[in-house]
């Protein structure tokens, strides 16, 4: 669906994306991790032939951006990361007009519209003004309309910043159907529990570049161990702790505000620690998730 | 399996008038306010200028011989339409970049940032056309008119305001701010064009000196045609100047705002 060699983007000076190579294979979700400034947006940009390559190659279903935009996008989906809804229309009129851009007849945008409400929950408010509507109610609109066009590839960027739990679950249920109705969805995501949930592969960007690339589970396990200890102290204690417990993990992270220990059992880590006198607040044993695999390949959190 | 998308390519054309075609569903909801703001500030003008002061005015050679109102009326109605199309060109322009970002929703269909314009270009030229002939109708049976030359002046007003339009377009796409420039714009060429640029009173009571700001403004060339086809005293060669400048002003202006629109969306 995508393929993508040596991609760059610059902006002036600033080159965003520094040459990365992409294989996004049909029917697959397939993710981009990482922080704020890495790169994910403008390469999305460029796949959704908004924005054109500075250096390298680059197909999507089978065409060249540059030269073949229009009929490209005629067969995407894009949920941008801000929403740019009409928020003076309502919300059946937003799915209307937007499927006339792709050329489809009023009848089948009427129609399209009635079963779109449906799937993203909104056919009670479909008379409604857009503006009033929840966060999560314009998201699940926001994604409604870029499923018009029955897109075969759907680009979701930060699909759930700014939602709360509750709205992020129903977004991912609705988009593991669109999935398993054969979409290929390509995401962007800085929460590491969503590049989990939805990604049967991703690949980690830092910088402009890919820094890792797999599936979730063998990042975590090229990169992690299969625990975490995690121990908080009282503010002031923690720096006399981690010279005691550094030799207890395979690995150790100390962030400002807990030491992370990554070991095969965390249990018996913290026992060991407990043996040694030393006394955090609290403690945690958890699995291994994505955050800790770009802990360990970029040094940062995700999430600042 | 296999997901065959619905979606095509329409032409150029189709793409801009669908773009209208999304302007009409929300004019559709919001229609009055803007029939008021459109048809009927003019129509203020008319009643205070052409009938409130024109009562003042004796007709002499600087009105043609006519009375003051019927001298006024058609000016009346391209003047509005430049207000109008200054308005339709800066912030609704303006908040499909930055504030509503519909240019950004639509440039991600296979609609282009030149059809985008085209279609915005068009909605101005119909509503320019709309609210001329809701003036037209409006100011009738106040004697505004001599004969159905009236009509034509309509169309003059929709000329000259897309003249204005299109440069304006492409200063929008270039404003990046709150559009505090537009405020500039309205305050120190749009205001003194309306008061200076022959819609109230002939351009020769303006010193020779600085008579040229009035040839070089849009409004007096509209001025100049929409008397001409109401009032007579146009002859065609002159008539052709005017409609040649607005049109060289209205190609120049698309050209900018079609560049400045590509440089803005496709990024």
């Amino acid at each position: 669906m995508v393929e993508a060699k040596a991609l760059v983007k610059r902006f002036g000076e600033f080159e965003a994306v520094r040459g990365i190579d992409l294989h996004v294979r049909k029917g697959e979700a397939f993710g981009f991790l990482g922080p704020n400034g890495a790169g994910k947006s403008s390469t999305m940009r460029m796949i959704a032939c908004v924005s054109p390559r500075s250096d390298g190659e680059l197909t999507v279903l089978g065409m060249d951006p540059d030269r073949e935009g229009p009929r490209v996008r005629a067969r995407l989906g894009v949920v941008p990361q801000q929403d740019n809804l009409d928020t003076e229309l309502t919300v059946r009129q937003n799915l209307q007009v937007y499927g006339r851009y792709f050329g489809l007849s009023r009848a089948h945008v009427r129609r399209k519209a009635v079963e779109l409400m449906e799937f993203a929950q909104l056919t009670e408010r479909a008379d409604d003004e857009v503006e009033p509507l929840s966060g999560g109610m314009k998201r699940r609109l926001t994604i409604a309309r870029s499923l018009v066009n029955d897109p075969e590839l759907l680009l979701l960027d930060e699909p759930t910043t700014g939602l709360d739990p509750q709205a992020r679950h129903l977004l991912w249920d609705r988009l593991f159907r669109l999935k398993s109705a054969g979409v290929t969805l390509i995401v962007t995501t800085h929460y590491m529990d969503e590049a989990e949930q939805l990604c049967d592969r991703l690949v980690v960007m830092d910088g402009g570049r890919v820094v890792a690339e797999g599936s979730p589970a063998e990042l975590i396990a090229r990169y992690s161990t299969r625990e975490v200890l995690e121990l908080r102290f009282a503010p002031g204690d923690q720096e006399a702790a981690v010279a005691r417990v550094t030799d207890l993990g395979e690995r150790v992270e100390v962030l400002p505000d807990r030491i992370l220990l990554y070991t095969a059992t965390g249990e018996a880590a913290l026992e060991q620690a407990h043996g040694r006198g030393v006394r955090p607040l609290s403690s945690l044993v958890r699995r291994s998730t994505l955050e800790d695999v770009f802990l360990r390949l970029t040094g940062r959190t995700l999430v600042d | 399996m296999a997901v065959v998308s619905s979606g095509r390519v329409v032409g150029s054309w189709r793409a801009a008038w669908l773009r209208v075609e999304g302007h009409w569903t929300w004019y559709r909801r919001y229609w009055r306010s803007n029939l008021y703001s459109s048809g009927l500030q003019p129509l203020l003008y008319l009643l205070a200028m052409g009938i409130g002061f024109g009562s003042q005015v004796e007709p002499g050679p600087a009105t043609g011989g006519l009375s003051y109102v019927h001298y006024v009326a058609p000016a009346l109605l391209v003047a509005g339409a430049v207000q109008y199309a200054v308005g339709e060109s800066t912030y609704p322009v303006l908040s499909g970049f930055k504030w509503q970002k519909d240019f950004i929703a639509v440039t991600s269909t296979p609609v282009t940032a030149g059809q985008v314009l085209g279609g915005q270009l068009i909605w101005v030229a119909i509503r320019l056309v709309l609210s001329g002939v809701v003036y037209l109708l409006i100011a009738w049976p106040f004697g505004a008119w001599l004969n159905a030359g009236a009509i034509a002046v309509v169309l003059v007003g929709a000329v000259t305001g897309m003249a204005c339009a299109a440069p304006l377009m492409a200063i929008a796409a270039t404003t990046y701010d709150e559009g505090s420039r537009f405020t500039s714009i309205f305050r120190f060429i749009v205001m003194p064009m309306l008061l200076f640029a022959g819609t109230f009173f002939p351009i020769e009571q303006i010193p020779a000196a600085i008579r040229w700001l009035a040839w070089i403004s849009p409004l007096w060339h509209g001025n100049e045609l929409a008397r001409g086809v109401t009032l007579g005293g146009l002859d065609l060669l002159p008539a052709l100047g005017h409609l040649a400048f607005l049109a060289a002003l209205f190609a120049a202006g698309g050209l900018a705002a079609r560049h400045c629109f590509y440089r803005r969306l496709v990024v």
